[in-house]
């Protein structure tokens, strides 16, 4: 009785032509568009537009702070002008410095870390929350405060090292240690993101691979790199391209730790785009950077989605 | 099975000895600078910056009244001629040989980030609803391109969309209003809300609704009366992370406020005192700041893996 009614009364998604007259009120068919219809003009209004007007502005020679002067078709030329700037390139380089290292030291220590947690000693759900703190914290705040840590007089963080036997040293005022300072802070919020994620990663591995492999005299070695590396392996990959993709666009930590200095050792793509956009305004010029760098994350960004969807069918 | 000295399920006690022992390290050398900023909010100036830098300091309210008035420097003479304080920290003003002059605008910044955080979350959360049931539901055409171009909207550089939104919201006259950043945090948070409601909403029973509507509800009174009701756990959880988001953001807020709208972030680092930084006033403003994030971080802590995964990875 029970599914005569129910293939009655055809359920909108099983069958789209089902005739809506039988029931009272708006069909499914008007829901629907009702339903999403807000949340997609929105999208449109506020990023498939802008980002079409960055695409226009990267051909002109506008400028954001003279609204009233001609503005000019340039063609390439912008691009042309970014492409073949040194001082891009160096930007470009001092990112790859700040995510190989940032990343690697994350994915290292969150990988170490979630091994010990899915051990499951007295407690580590208590420790485990500790440790994720950090990363749901703003980072333009806490940035700010690091920078009181990093103060070579009364900042802790010299005072800990000096208490190691180093120290003697400003760690925000020194060209070379300076683009040290962000890959460990940057670190020390990111690790607990990696570790969140490989811990379900190991998790997820079902534990008769390692009843066999423990039938097989497997050693915890063997077992390592044949069952936990292979099966985490997704998760890892996930880890590495979500992390890449947020460090690519970090902006708010480094502005307010080294807004880009000394001079320009730690000036990301992103501080440099801001530099160019919001200081020196030249508009056209900071929207063909911006749509490389766009162009560049959203290639990483497709990659990202599709493991997105393996790693959910497990 | 059960009589192995040791099960391949369950490591030996010496193994979670040492797991116990590094996580515990890291988790206790990584809360360091969370705990030394909430002691540096009870400290007075001379201590934040005494070298080499004090553990323990006679604890001081000074940096929360600094944090929350504005001071003037009055000379000796003036000072002792003035009346007894009238107020219990007029005493800490005084002090340090200054008069209050009034409020700080730390509690205007703070209430923004209130007005914007919340209005945001909850035009994200209604839009996000509405969304993330139809995609649950309905035959929506062109389904996952949509949910995919939704998602992507999320991997965007917030400086590389700056430009044109500035230009917007000048031409809009939304510069530097309350509406401009809700609008604009709905808009960002759209796409975790719509994510994460969807597999709220995949999780509950269709057959739920159906039996409603063989009763003579309509589909919206359904939804209504029967799905939101069983979606209010996920709701809450999504509402958080929005929250969480919107009072974080700190790019946006920089470059398109600049005094009625400014909310935290963008504030706490200009809080200057007299020579330099006041960093108890600081430190202050940043516990006020961040302890309803650690809050709502330990009460999401079962859902935080979802957040960060937009819902694929549910544990």
């Amino acid at each position: 009785m029970k599914s005569f009614v129910l293939s009655w009364r055809a359920p909108a998604g099983a069958s789209p032509r089902a005739p809506a007259l039988a029931r009272p009120g708006l069909s499914d068919r008007t829901l629907s568009w009702l339903f999403v219809g807000p949340t997609v003009v929105l999208l449109l209004a506020f990023n498939i537009f802008p980002l079409l007007w960055t695409i226009w502005l990267s051909f002109t020679n506008y400028r954001a702070n003279r609204p009233g002067a001609e503005t000019l078709w340039l063609g390439l030329a912008n691009y042309r002008r970014v492409l073949g700037d040194e001082a891009v390139w160096e930007n470009m380089r001092t990112t790859a410095h700040f995510l190989c290292w940032s990343i690697s030291l994350q994915l290292l220590l969150g990988f170490g870390l979630a091994l010990m947690l899915n051990r499951r000693f007295r407690s580590h759900s208590f420790w485990s929350t500790a440790i994720l703190l950090p990363m749901m914290l703003a980072p333009a705040v806490v940035g700010t405060f690091w920078k009181y840590f990093f103060e070579p007089q009364y900042g802790i963080f010299n005072r800990i090292v000096e208490f190691f036997g180093g120290g003697g040293f400003t760690m925000l005022g020194d060209t070379q240690l300076s683009p040290w300072a962000i890959v460990l802070v940057d670190t020390w919020m990111w690790t607990p993101y990696v570790m969140l994620l490989l811990l379900a990663g190991l998790r997820s591995i079902p534990p008769y691979l390692y009843e066999a492999a423990e039938i097989d005299r497997a050693s915890e070695w063997t077992k390592f790199w044949r069952v936990t590396l292979p099966m985490v392996m997704p998760f890892i990959v996930l880890a590495l391209l979500f992390r890449t993709i947020e460090n690519f666009k970090m902006f708010d930590l480094v502005d307010q730790l080294t807004n880009g200095g000394p001079g320009s050792v730690t000036e990301l793509a992103s501080i440099h785009l801001k530099r160019e956009a919001f200081e020196k305004w030249r508009t056209g010029h900071a929207s063909a950077l911006a749509i490389i760098l766009f162009v560049s994350i959203y290639g990483l960004s497709l990659v990202a989605v599709r493991f997105l969807e393996k790693v959910k069918q497990r | 099975m059960k009589t192995m000295p040791h099960s391949p399920l369950e490591p030996s006690n010496k193994a979670k000895w040492f797991a116990a022992l590094a996580v515990i390290g890291y988790a206790v050398v990584s809360l360091i600078p969370l705990v030394w900023i909430f002691m540096t909010s009870f400290r007075t100036p001379a201590d934040a910056i005494a070298y080499p830098p004090k553990v323990i300091a006679q604890p001081s309210l000074v940096g929360y009244v600094n944090l929350f008035t504005t001071r003037s420097r009055v000379s000796p003479e003036e000072l002792a001629s003035l009346p007894p304080p009238q107020i219990w920290y007029e005493g800490l003003v005084r002090e340090q040989q200054m008069i209050l002059a009034g409020p700080s605008r730390f509690a205007d910044r703070y209430a923004n980030s209130l007005i914007i955080g919340f209005g945001s979350t909850l035009l994200s959360i209604v839009l996000g609803t509405l969304a993330a049931y139809a995609f649950s539901r309905f035959r929506v055409p062109g389904k996952d391109d949509l949910l995919f171009f939704i998602l992507s909207t999320r991997m965007m550089p917030p400086i590389a969309v700056a430009i044109p939104i500035y230009l917007m919201f000048r031409n809009l006259g939304l510069n530097d209003t309350h509406l401009g950043l809700v609008l604009l945090y709905t808009v960002v948070n759209l796409s975790l809300s719509v994510w994460l409601l969807k597999g709220f909403m995949d999780e509950i029973p269709r057959e739920y609704e159906e039996a409603a509507m063989v009763d003579g509800y309509t589909r919206w009174q359904a939804f209504v009366k029967v799905v939101l009701p069983q979606a209010a756990t996920g709701i809450a959880t999504t509402a958080i992370f929005c929250l969480i988001f919107a009072w974080n953001e700190y790019a946006f807020a920089l470059l398109l406020t600049s005094g009625t709208a400014q909310t935290s972030p963008p504030f706490i680092p200009t809080i200057i005192g007299e020579g330099g930084l006041d960093w108890p006033a600081m430190a202050a403003g940043t516990t006020l700041f961040l302890l309803p994030v650690l809050f709502f971080t330990v009460l999401l802590r079962k859902h935080l893996l979802r957040g960060i995964t937009f819902g694929a990875i549910r544990k």
